[in-house]
């Protein structure tokens, strides 16, 4: 049998860091909360901002681990399946990346294991302080990933000597055009991910009536951070949109499946794009909306699918469809975060049970949303791996197709497995709740950030299930 | 300045690896020692004495990876296609067993204690398998990798596989008699005996074999004067064994660990010996690799000046979670 090698190192490395990045996400978001947490109990001297963060810190250790083994994977794939790009880009991806182990990484690690193990061993300050040099540590690994990744979009900086990339300015390389738009897409990305994870589960106890007071402070701290966030990523968006129309104006023709740059866009709600025929299908759509948004004009132009040769142009189906995924949300957020802060002022949002139910069950969007959102943004950079640079089929290496198969398919057995342990874990410590405060869980105290989750497993099992 | 780069990078992604291979080497040595403990007490008690270190730990592998793709991008895109299986495999390992830190308590059966040793056994056979690819040398031509998908896989590799695994189980469990206390240091104390002459045993199977099929090797080591310079290198192996037997048999415990660490260190410093100035073996040095200088230059600035940092900080992690961990308690979280 015949395999594409080039195929399959990009469904590896697609399903590897889309799983993947579910857990950077969180983290990033997760770590903010919980370092909030404990600096609020600090300062107020109230036990209960301390028993969330506890409660929270169990999830955060599991998803953290989660984290790290899959984001290893990640460093050495650029060198196993990415070879060529890693011989074209090293000099300046290399450095961008080594930044990040050192500044970031380290720095997680390090504090991570005082911020899970370290409660008895140092002062409350300095445990509280872990805590926040962890959340530190995240968003500085995003600053330099997500740095190196906007290069790849936008590339200046350097200069092309036989095939490779060569530094000349560091600062124009590490502020690349599109880096601080991504960065705050992203960063906020993260916080709102959290965020309705952290509302879900305390609508979620306040609807069964368990750990009542701690599930009001996690709404209305959820509620008071959305309100503001939802709107602002709205705004940064639109900002990182308009960025890309001017340098890689093809990705943002895939998103809004304009065809023909001689005409004004429109807006399509929904429609099917044509790739053969060049055209949209079942289109239903608000003339103009998209001249409106990108140009600020209705009759204002921008640059069509038709100006470049098919082969240049992104897959636009995945493009269209995951930027109209990540916008639906989008703007639910924002419906359900303002009208949240709506229901608190008027001093009924523990008792709107419908608003509960339903902020119950949106736990995932957020996740979703990042990963249409990074779906837009990769797939739309294609056939290129490095805009205007390297081509994604110059760019792997030169391993045969069927180990790559085989590699891929033990990828997808052993995240399928520990994915799913690992999530139905983090269900369980959920389903638990919060412990009591000042006093141990029962069963004496925890041992590892798990031993809770452990007891009720055995509850659980002695009571029959 | 800009001459000197290669070599202060090698240096630094040689401390790194070296670093790697010892902290995390003690933590995949308890888990290759895991199936040989008896109850889950004292599995316990072995994981909790590694737990708040073995994410800075594997930190070291991150760098050690990421810093040859800073500095030596050519040897990076070298040698990952040419030990594809085994990093890949390598890495699906450390998943398993990184993983089961947080998942084999909530489980009630034996499925992530299983996972733990077999990741941690994997992973370290593996990287004892790239360790020996890497000795016998990759084919390369145009400056890419030249070869088969399974160039590596040769006797002598699988032989490097099983000579790391029993360092790192060597290191595992002098680890143990330094951090443990009761049964599971005792049974250690023994394992380590036996780890200790078939780590010897291994070292000089490898030492040995590695200049029988490499001419370049032998020269280095056998040719005059080398051979002057070179001759206390067995010699201080051999005190340092000794160390460690006389440490282990007289109920020395801080003995074994750091004498292991000094058998560990002289095995590198040989590695380092049979290879510079090669990256690549047998064709690229390490200025034929070597990243744009203001790539080197750029991240060497930020190196010197968080390298320390870490080292201030990780020291200080392992004092607060100084002394030895109990039977039936540990570390508290919280
Ligand atoms: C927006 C944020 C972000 C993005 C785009 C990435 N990462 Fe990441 N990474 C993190 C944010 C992060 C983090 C929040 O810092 C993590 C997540 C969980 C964790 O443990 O730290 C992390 C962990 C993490 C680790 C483990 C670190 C350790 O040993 O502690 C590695 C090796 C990588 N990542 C590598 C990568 C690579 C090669 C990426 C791209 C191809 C990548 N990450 C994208
Ligand atoms: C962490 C968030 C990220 C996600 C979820 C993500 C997702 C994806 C996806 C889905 C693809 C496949 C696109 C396609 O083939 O149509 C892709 C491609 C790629 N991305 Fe990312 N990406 C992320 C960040 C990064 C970063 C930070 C880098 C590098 C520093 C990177 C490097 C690449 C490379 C090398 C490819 C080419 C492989 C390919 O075309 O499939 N990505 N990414
Ligand atoms: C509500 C309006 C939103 C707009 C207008 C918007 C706009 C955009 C645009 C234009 C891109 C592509 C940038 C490029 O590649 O050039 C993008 C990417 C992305 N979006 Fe959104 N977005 C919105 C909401 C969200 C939400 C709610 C999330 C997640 C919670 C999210 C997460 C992401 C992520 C992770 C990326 C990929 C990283 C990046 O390129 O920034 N977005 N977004």
């Amino acid at each position: 049998m015949d395999f594409d090698p080039v195929l399959l190192a990009r469904l590896q490395f697609a399903f590897t860091i889309s799983l993947y990045i579910i857990f950077p996400t969180f983290t990033i978001g997760l770590s903010a909360y919980i370092a909030t947490l404990g600096v609020m109990s600090l300062i107020t001297g109230n036990e209960r901002y301390q028993q969330i963060a506890r409660f929270w810190t169990k999830i955060f250790a599991v998803s953290f681990g989660m984290g790290v083994v899959s984001g290893i994977v990640l460093s050495y794939e650029l060198g196993t399946n990415w070879s060529r790009f890693s011989r074209v880009t090293g000099n300046i991806i290399g450095p961008l990346a080594g930044y990040e182990v050192l500044t970031a990484f380290f720095l997680e690690a390090t504090f991570l294991s005082i911020m899970l193990f370290g409660g008895k061993l140092v002062p409350r300050w300095l445990h509280a302080l872990s805590a926040v040099f962890v959340a530190i540590g995240t968003a500085t690994s995003a600053f330099w990933i997500l740095s190196a990744n906007s290069w790849m979009h936008t590339p200046v900086g350097h200069e092309m000597r036989d095939g490779v990339a060569f530094p000349l300015d560091w600062w124009t390389i590490v502020f690349n055009p599109s880096f601080l738009y991504r960065l705050a897409h992203m960063l906020n990305a993260s916080y709102l991910t959290a965020g309705f994870v952290v509302l879900a589960v305390g609508a979620r106890y306040l609807l069964a009536g368990r750990h009542v007071d701690e599930g009001r402070t996690m709404m209305r701290m959820a509620i008071g951070l959305l309100a503001i966030l939802a709107p602002l990523q709205l705004i940064i968006g639109d900002l990182h949109g308009l960025n890309t129309l001017k340098h890689q104006p093809i990705k943002v023709a895939a998103m809004e499946a304009h065809w023909d740059g001689s005409k004004p866009g429109d807006f399509h709600i929904f429609a099917w794009p044509d790739e053969q025929g060049e055209v949209n299908r079942y289109a239903l759509s608000i003339p103009r909306g998209a001249s409106l948004v990108l140009t600020h004009d209705p009759n204002g132009l921008f640059q069509g699918l038709k100006s470049v040769p098919p082969q240049d142009r992104p897959p636009v189906k995945s493009v269209f469809f995951a930027f109209r995924v990540m916008l639906g949300i989008g703007f639910f957020m924002i419906a359900a975060a303002l009208f949240g802060a709506f229901l608190w002022w008027r001093g009924t949002l523990f008792t709107t049970r419908w608003y509960l139910h339903v902020m119950a069950h949106t736990w995932w969007m957020g996740f979703v949303a990042v990963l249409a959102g990074w779906i837009v943004t990769e797939s739309g950079r294609q056939p290129w791996i490095v805009h205007g640079i390297l081509r994604t089929a110059d760019a792997t290496s030169p391993v045969i197709g069927s180990v790559v198969a085989v590699t891929l398919v033990l990828f997808v057995l052993v995240y399928a497995i520990v994915f799913s342990f690992g999530i139905y874990y983090i269900n369980r410590l959920i389903a638990k709740g919060p412990q009591g405060s000042a006093v141990e869980p029962p069963g004496g105290p925890g041992k590892r950030p798990l031993s809770a989750a452990h007891d009720a497993g055995r509850q659980a099992l002695a009571g029959g299930g | 300045m800009e001459a000197h780069l290669p070599l202060i990078w090698a240096a630094i992604i040689g401390t790194a690896v070296a670093m790697y291979v010892i902290l995390d080497g003690f933590d995949l040595g308890v888990g290759i020692l895991f199936p040989f403990a008896k109850g889950n007490d004292e599995r316990d008690q072995m994981i909790n004495s590694i737990a708040p270190f073995w994410d800075g730990n594997e930190t070291w592998l991150v760098l050690g990876g990421v810093g040859l793709l800073v500095a030596f991008p050519l040897a990076y895109a070298i040698v990952m296609p040419a030990m594809y299986l085994p990093v890949i495999l390598m890495l699906l390992a450390l998943v398993f067993r990184g993983v089961a830190f947080e998942f084999r308590v909530v489980s009630t059966g034996t499925r992530w204690n299983i996972a733990f040793a077999g990741g941690s056994t994997l992973a370290a056979f593996c990287q004892g398998v790239i360790l020996g690819g890497m000795i016998q040398g990759i084919r390369v031509a145009d400056n890419g990798f030249a070869g088969g998908s399974f160039d590596w896989a040769t006797p002598f590799a699988l032989l490097c596989g099983a000579g790391v695994v029993a360092g790192y189980a060597l290191l595992g469990a002098t680890w143990l008699v330094m951090k443990a206390e009761g049964p599971v240091a005792d049974h250690a104390r023994g394992q380590a005996k036996l780890l200790l002459l078939a780590v010897l045993a291994l070292m000089a199977l490898v030492s040995l074999w590695t200049p029988l099929q490499i001419p370049r090797i032998a020269e280095r080591w056998f040719s005059l004067p080398n051979f002057y310079y070179l001759w206390p290198m067995p010699l201080v192996t051999g005190l340092m064994t000794l160390l460690a037997w006389r440490g282990l048999a007289g109920g020395g415990e801080k003995t074994p660990f750091f004498a292991s660490i000094a058998l560990f260190l002289l095995g590198f410093l040989g590695l380092v010996i049979s290879w510079f100035p090669y990256l690549v073996p047998p064709s690229l040095t390490i200025w034929d690799t070597a990243a744009a200088p203001s790539s080197q230059m750029f991240m060497l600035v930020g190196t010197a000046g968080l390298l320390p940092l870490i080292f201030g900080y990780t020291i200080y992690v392992y004092w607060v979670f100084r002394g030895k961990v109990k039977p039936g308690e540990s570390y508290h979280h919280h």
